[in-house]
């Protein structure tokens, strides 16, 4: 965090803004010279995350979907106090830049170790099967095999932290994420009680961010 | 701005349209009378729509309420808000000894159709997809509501066909496959799976929930292939893909393909307009089945089976033929030429 404040208050001293393309390894490890923090500093050296301060891991998520995060919570549809002060000092040439940046890096194995005789069992059946009295499918009918992600709108919840996907849920349900397509996150997390959050969440924790071919 | 082209479509008696199902229909037309794609002359018997929504969670309260209630038609029931729907039993209740072996075979076979029968299937479906939540989903074709439906008169063969003989036609249509042995081990685990899905359900009555709902469901208006590609780039091009060819992730099959040379073929019955039209508007998009205003549902499903798939493998070489003696219904797009396409030449064979 030093650092960054040295950056920070040299570049507010010298006031200049440079036109070149952003160098996105250098604002995630010093910020930019428009208040943006090193993103190192709460989502880890490696893109990994932070299991206690219940940071998202950023490492090989798509591209599309993080920059479009990150100007979600510029506009506010995604309703964040942390981030969208730091969304907010980046420009959209360097969210570009810095999304690229994580989608290229290595995921972190599971993010919680799986203990399995300490998760609650309906984590897994909602995972994997679903709730459907209240229409909600299987998290992996969206999120792919163990959450692993798909494509540009179906992030991973594999190796996120149990408090990120947690927090997430509860986000939708009080209506401070209003960025889903189709409402799809809104209607799903409206379904779940708070013991139902914990225990899926807390299984996509242990998951591992990626599967073998053909895998479960 | 696409319209529909012109189409000219033979009516189809009412009766046939009944009795169209996982393989596509094919009575014979009794009259090849030219006709627009227009609303049914003599819509069918309604019969009751419940949010009906078996699962495996309220199996128990369920089944210490009351038994379903049995019923040959949607008439005898006065209160048809008040039926309550069939409850399957909840999966924890599948028995752990030989039988239950057999159970879980099936539900597998279901549910992961390529990794466990793969012999008879040939493209990247699954049982399920069509058939939501295990079999389990009320207006989704449950399985415990077919398994009470059979052995049956099916005018598509123009027999009495058992529940093998029903599961044989869904491989080799709907998952464009082979017919697996009446007698061995898939068809034997499925009729397992779905027998015990039916515990304590009544026999040879219409289970409210069977099927795709779908009888008396008529569209406001002539589905429309342009309104049609508007709500499919809205509402399902995000998990189907752009062009109906789905999404995979590590070889999984996440999103299934809706037309193109991996997607049921053209003798299934989600070819028929009305199967489709049905089952999207209770079951689509994912998650929010029963949000789409009906005249969206026709106009999406003729906007999906406006497009190429694998041939009927009916075919008999010529098109115009084959339609005449398989696909002569009123919802069938089957050798109709739609914007300019004459639909029904089916799509390359996948390399496999
Ligand atoms: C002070 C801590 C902090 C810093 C520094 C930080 N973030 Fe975040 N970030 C968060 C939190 C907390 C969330 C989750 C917000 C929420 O709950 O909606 C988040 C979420 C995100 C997400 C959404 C992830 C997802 O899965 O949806 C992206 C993208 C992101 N941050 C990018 C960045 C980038 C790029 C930087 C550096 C410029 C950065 N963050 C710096 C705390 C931080
Ligand atoms: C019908 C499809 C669908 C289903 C089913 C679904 N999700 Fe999602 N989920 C989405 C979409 C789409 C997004 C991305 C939203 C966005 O673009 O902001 C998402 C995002 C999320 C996120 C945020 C991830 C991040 O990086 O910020 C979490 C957490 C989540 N879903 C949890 C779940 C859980 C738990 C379940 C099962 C109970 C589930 N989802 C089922 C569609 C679905
Ligand atoms: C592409 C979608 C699709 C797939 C895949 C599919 N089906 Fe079907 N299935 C249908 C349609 C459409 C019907 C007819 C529904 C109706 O008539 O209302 C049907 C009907 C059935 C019926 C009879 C239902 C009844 O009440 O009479 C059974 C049993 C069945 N399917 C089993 C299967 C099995 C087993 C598989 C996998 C081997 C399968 N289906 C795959 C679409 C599909
Ligand atoms: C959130 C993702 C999602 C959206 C949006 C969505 N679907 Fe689906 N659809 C699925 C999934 C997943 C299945 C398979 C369900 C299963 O296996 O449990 C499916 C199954 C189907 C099937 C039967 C299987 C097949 O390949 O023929 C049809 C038809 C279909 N969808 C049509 C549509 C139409 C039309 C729309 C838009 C109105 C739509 N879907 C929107 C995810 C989606």
């Amino acid at each position: 965090m030093k650092a960054a404040i040295v950056v920070i208050a040299a570049s507010l001293a010298s006031g200049g803004l440079s036109a070149a393309a952003p160098d996105a390894a250098a604002i995630v490890r010093e910020g930019n010279d428009k208040g943006a923090p090193p993103c190192i500093a709460c989502h880890g050296a490696h893109g990994e995350g932070q299991v206690a301060g219940g940071f998202p891991r950023l490492a090989g998520l798509d591209a599309a979907y993080m920059e479009r995060q990150m100007d979600d919570f510029a506009s506010g549809s995604r309703d964040n106090a942390v981030m969208k002060p730091i969304a907010s000092a980046l420009s959209k040439e360097e969210r570009r830049a810095l999304a690229r940046h994580y989608s290229g890096l290595a995921p972190p194995a599971a993010s919680e170790p799986a203990a399995s005789d300490e998760l609650d069992p309906q984590g897994e059946s909602i995972a994997l099967r679903g709730r459907w009295e209240g229409q909600v499918p299987a998290c992996v009918a969206c999120h792919g095999p163990s959450g692993v992600g798909v494509g540009s709108h179906f992030p991973p919840l594999a190796a996120q932290p149990a408090g990120y996907i947690a927090a997430q849920l509860h986000a939708w349900k009080d209506g401070q994420r209003r960025n889903d397509p189709m409402g799809m996150m809104q209607h799903v997390a409206s379904e779940l009680d708070e013991a139902e959050i914990q225990a899926v969440a807390g299984w996509f924790a242990a998951q591992p961010a990626m599967i073998e071919e053909g895998g479960p | 701005m696409s319209g529909t082209g012109v189409i000219r479509l033979p009516a189809l008696a009412a009766l046939a349209l009944l009795l169209v199902a996982c393989s596509g229909g094919g009575a014979p037309a009794e009259e090849a009378r030219a006709a627009e794609l227009a609303p049914a002359a003599a819509p069918a018997v309604e019969r009751p729509r419940l949010p009906a929504m078996a699962t495996s969670d309220n199996a128990q309260a369920a089944t210490a309420q009351s038994p379903p209630s049995a019923s040959r038609d949607g008439g005898e029931m006065p209160q048809r808000a008040a039926r309550a729907a069939f409850v399957p039993p909840a999966e924890s209740a599948i028995p752990v000894d030989a039988f239950g072996a057999m159970i879980r075979k099936g539900r597998d076979i279901f549910m992961h159709t390529g990794r466990y029968a793969g012999e008879y299937v040939g493209n990247s479906l699954a049982c399920v997809n069509c058939h939501l939540d295990a079999g389990r989903r009320a207006d989704s074709g449950p399985l415990w509501a077919a398994w009470v439906r059979y052995p049956r008169y099916r005018a598509k063969n123009d027999e009495v066909n058992s529940f093998a003989e029903r599961l044989q036609g869904c491989f080799q249509y709907s998952m464009n496959g082979k017919a697996p042995p009446p007698d061995g081990e898939v068809i034997e685990a499925l009729s397992t799976y779905s027998y015990w899905l039916a515990t304590d359900a009544p026999t040879g009555v219409d289970l409210p929930g069977f099927g795709y709902p779908k009888q008396g469901f008529e569209p406001p208006e002539k589905p429309d292939y342009g309104r049609g590609e508007k709500v499919y780039r809205e509402s399902c091009a995000i998990c189907h893909g752009a062009e109906g060819e789905g999404q995979a992730v590590a070889g999984v099959q996440v999103f299934p393909p809706l037309w193109g040379a991996q997607s049921f073929n053209w003798g299934a019955g989600m070819h028929e307009l009305d199967n489709a039209a049905a089952f999207i508007k209770a079951n689509m998009p994912l998650s929010l089945g029963g949000t789409l205003g009906d005249q969206q549902a026709w106009d999406v499903a003729m906007f999906m089976n406006s497009h190429e798939r694998p041939q009927d493998p009916r075919f008999t070489g010529d098109v115009a033929e084959t339609r005449r003696r398989f696909h002569d219904t009123r919802w069938s797009l089957y050798g109709v030429e739609v914007n300019g396409r004459l639909l029904g030449r089916g799509t390359e064979a996948p390399g496999g």
